[in-house]
């Protein structure tokens, strides 16, 4: 299937964990044309159970609101579980509680919904320097 | 760049949309996601879009109908149709999600029924002219 680490490319693996189809279609869709391997899930479930078996990405955009297990929790777990991916938060919330307590779980840093090239691009800069 | 009547038009259209306040920046966003390997792209999100909003629709126009009204569950419809809209650049419809949100808050039953109707009239608005809009697009990339 090619998920993560265990994909052949060489390129910045990337997951989107969002429940919105369109952002889940426009994020994919983004981050493609800017090069990365993408792949999509649904809730942060679906995250856990890809690193749990042994999947990984550099990189996973993570909404804050999602169904059966949201992006705060997925994220405290996955920082429990000695996950060291970067995790940036997505939200279409304002409140900066909110965020501050998104934050808080374990993200390297917050966005708001959608994504744009340029929010994202010196993030990638510095992923392809490290790469 | 020469064109011909068509796209012309198809311009004009576009920059209308932009004018009049339908859309925004975010609209410019998905044009630029659009390319060979996906030169439909714009047209797919709206329709998703369109899909989406009208289950969001019905579930506010039941939620609604209930007394008292749940003013949690109509702000939590509302943010999500907020940022549906937002997604694809939909201005004018996004603006009257947060005036149905400010409703909500300030728990005016009578606010939100009124609001709702001007939501989904920019809803209606804005689709008609995207329809028209895709519509001459398409029938410009054939006369190309």
């Amino acid at each position: 299937m090619g998920f993560g680490k265990y994909s052949s490319s060489s390129k910045i693996s990337a997951l989107v964990a969002d429940d919105d189809t369109i952002i889940q279609k426009i994020h994919k869709a983004l981050l493609t044309k800017l090069g990365l391997e993408v792949n999509v899930v649904a809730n942060g479930k679906e995250v856990l159970d890809l690193y749990r078996s042994g999947t990984s990405f550099d990189l996973i955009f993570m909404d804050m609101e999602m169904p059966i297990m949201d992006g705060p929790e997925v994220t405290k777990e996955l920082r429990a579980m000695g996950v060291q991916s970067i995790i940036m938060g997505v939200t279409s919330r304002d409140l900066d509680s909110e965020k501050e307590a998104f934050m808080a779980s374990g993200l390297n840093d917050c966005y708001m919904k959608p994504l744009t090239i340029s929010k994202i691009s010196s993030l990638l800069q510095d992923l392809k320097k490290k790469n | 760049m020469e064109r011909n009547p068509l796209q012309r038009q198809v311009a004009y259209m576009r920059r209308s949309l932009f004018d009049q306040g339908y859309l925004d920046e975010q609209f410019v966003q998905l044009e630029d996601l659009q390319d060979d390997a996906n030169p439909n792209f714009v047209e797919e999100i709206v329709t998703l879009f369109y899909t989406d909003s009208a289950r969001l629709i019905h579930n506010i126009e039941q939620a609604l109908e209930s007394r008292p009204l749940d003013f949690i569950r109509l702000d939590d419809y509302m943010h999500q149709f907020k940022g549906s809209s937002s997604s694809i650049g939909a201005k004018k419809v996004k603006n009257e999600c947060t005036q149905f949100r400010e409703h909500c808050s300030a728990r005016s039953a009578e606010g939100c029924v009124r609001t709702f109707q001007q939501v989904k009239q920019e809803h209606t608005i804005l689709r008609r002219k995207l329809e028209t809009y895709f519509q001459l697009a398409r029938q410009a990339g054939l006369a190309n």
